[in-house]
């Protein structure tokens, strides 16, 4: 209620305060026993839909980058249907961006398959219950100034327990499905979950330390203001924070099983994963709780490394602090969707290694750096420099080292059978 | 160092990213009902039978019912009926012709074995692969008047085939008007001495 005081108090520009207002306009039309509810309901409506609308879009623009990362055009070709009450027909493909609603009716009417085997209670648990938990995670981000749903002082606890309680239903999906590829599946995942659990809170851990607070809306509000009017203080401009973000960008990309960690359902391997027995709008589920998960931990990301809803430059304060959030979040997205073109999939043994062997110590060290920059908070001068150094090379040598240690004797890499 | 190849991987799919919008050289496909990605010289796709005149189909077909290919073919989706009578086929020889001779496409393969057994170059592949039809029994399955296509067709889709084909039925057109020639002068020749050796029952005119 904090935020909403202050918005009301009115010194932030009307954009800022506009979703506020506008809830609290409906929210007074309401007799007053039923306000709280409501209130509380509008948030909820209001990310299911402007998330639901984002993972509509997402999965467009996934395939239609994915086309052109391979020289190809992707889909393009779903227009608007012809209503048959409508006089005229409308021409235009609309480039295609009507496809998300063609896939929706397409897996809504598709028939459900139960195997005659499976477990029905768990089979039909496990689709409900992965895209409520990974929607739980959205509660905890502030998508603006004054748009958090939750204001909770352990923010970041509660989002990775909410988070990781999906690889729960994965292997819930797996075992209930009785099928040998599933099983297999939900046994990666779990492995998968034990490897990259601890190096993406590990690669958050040093935020906590520096901000000295587990509050989202905290995290992002020190990572506001600039250097010479021009260099912002997000976390990821700093040597930790830029070592804890890419170990955070690959231990997000493990966590919500994607490429080039997609060995839960590795199409070429497991037929489909656990998602083998599921058919129609519960594979949906499936898909959409995965793009949940990816957007929930890139706003994580966004807010404890990439300055939250913090805009990039002091002139372009004008722009209303959630736009700031989709924008950064778009970027996020679209780079997960980058590397999902370029990388191919690891092994399970080779996935299991990078993370204890590589990831994990590097996270720790990495730990140490933040706790060597929060005690040197009141260097100033030359001694700033000498602090960028030390941090830096904090950074820098660990990486080197262990990368030569553990590249040793394995690359390049040399076939046997074929000739490269 | 480690990940400079993901970096380097990166980097190539962004420069396809980027030359996707400006580069149509670099798209690997195309935009199919627009556009068409030319057909090789080979490609085939049902079988089709040779006429030789556009004009009267049926009547100039090559086909002489000789059903080498309905026993040839793998999936049997090919059924000839011969006919009772016969009607001078493309080098005047009176042959059969099919009365009824259907390929269902439903089943045909495009194996072309048909096409390479064939003797009399009757039935060729065709490179039409745009088929459809609302009923899968009776839409699919091409009666003779569908299969046939003229020979300016079968040259118009395979040039190099067709000009050999048209070769090799032209010298052996030539060698069968040689032949009945030759048949011909001997049968002349042998009525000639035959007549020389007789004695004459008619008087020569010009005597």
């Amino acid at each position: 209620m904090s935020a909403y005081a202050m918005a009301v108090a009115g010194s932030e520009p009307f954009l800022e305060r506009a979703p506020l207002l506008l809830r609290d306009a409906f929210v007074q039309l309401l007799p007053a026993p039923t306000q709280w509810l409501v209130h509380h309901l509008i948030t909820i409506v209001a990310i299911l839909a402007v998330f639901g609308l984002f993972f509509a879009f997402t999965t467009i623009a996934e395939r239609k980058l994915l086309g052109r990362l391979q020289n190809r055009r992707g889909p393009n070709r779903t227009g608007v249907p012809q209503f048959s009450i409508l006089p005229w027909r409308f021409k235009h493909t609309l480039f295609g961006l009507s496809q998300p609603f063609a896939d929706a009716v397409k897996a809504l009417t598709k028939e459900d398959i139960v195997p005659a085997a499976a477990d029905k209670l768990l089979h039909f648990l496990a689709p409900v219950l992965v895209v409520a938990f990974s929607l739980l995670t959205f509660a905890v981000l502030p998508f603006g100034r004054n748009l958090i749903p939750v204001e909770l002082d352990s923010a970041l606890l509660y989002f990775f327990a909410a988070g990781s309680a999906t690889e729960l239903t994965i292997f819930m999906a797996g075992w209930a499905s009785r099928n040998k590829y599933s099983l297999l599946a939900a046994m990666r995942a779990l492995a998968q979950v034990i490897s990259y659990e601890l190096p993406l809170m590990l690669s958050v851990v040093p935020v906590v330390l520096v901000a000295g607070s587990l509050s989202t809306r905290e995290i992002a509000l020190a990572q506001g203001g600039w250097t010479f009017g021009i260099i912002p203080h997000w976390n990821v401009f700093t040597p930790w924070g830029f070592a804890g973000f890419l170990l955070f960008l690959v231990a997000a990309l493990a966590e919500s099983n994607r490429s080039p960690f997609d060995l839960p359902e590795a199409e070429s391997e497991l037929v489909a994963g656990h998602l083998t027995e599921y058919s129609g709008f519960k594979y949906a589920l499936f898909f959409m709780a995965e793009y949940f998960g990816l957007t929930a931990l890139s706003g994580l990301g966004i807010t404890i490394f990439l300055g939250g809803w913090q805009a990039p430059v002091p002139f372009l304060g004008f722009v209303p602090s959630y736009a700031w959030f989709m924008l950064k979040l778009v970027g996020m997205i679209g780079f997960f969707i980058w590397v999902r073109g370029t990388l191919l999939r690891l092994r399970i043994d080779q996935l299991t290694r990078l993370a204890w062997q590589f990831i994990v110590p590097l996270a720790l060290i990495n730990l140490l750096n933040a706790a060597f920059w929060s005690l040197t908070r009141d260097w100033t001068g030359a001694l700033q420099l000498v602090r960028w150094v030390i941090s830096a090379a904090i950074v820098v040598g660990p990486f080197v080292l262990l990368g030569r240690k553990l590249n040793a004797g394995r690359a390049p890499r040399t076939y046997r059978y074929a000739t490269s | 160092m480690l990940g400079s190849g993901i970096l380097k991987g990166l980097a190539v799919t962004a420069k396809n990213f980027a030359g996707s919008f400006y580069d149509p050289e670099r798209m690997a496909t195309v935009q199919y009902p627009e556009e068409r990605a030319p057909l090789g010289e080979h490609y085939r796709s049902f079988p089709l039978l040779v006429c030789e005149n556009a004009a009267d189909p049926l009547g100039t077909l090559r086909c002489v019912a000789c059903t080498i290919c309905e026993k040839e073919c793998p999936p049997q989706c090919i059924y000839i009926e011969k006919s009772k009578d016969k009607k001078p086929d493309a080098t005047g020889k009176p042959q059969l012709y099919p009365v009824i001779f259907t390929i269902d496409t439903a089943v045909c393969m495009g194996c072309g074995i048909c096409a390479e057994l064939c003797p009399f170059d009757s039935i060729k592949m065709d490179k039409v692969f745009e088929v459809t039809a609302t009923n899968r029994f009776t839409g699919l399955l091409l009666e003779r008047d569908q299969l046939a296509k003229s020979n300016a067709y079968y040259h118009s889709i395979r040039p190099a085939e067709a000009a050999e084909v048209d070769a090799r039925l032209a010298a052996e057109r030539l060698a069968a008007e040689e032949k009945a020639k030759a048949a011909a002068l001997a049968k002349a020749a042998a009525a000639a001495a035959k007549a020389a050796a007789a004695p004459p029952t008619t008087p020569p005119s010009a005597a």
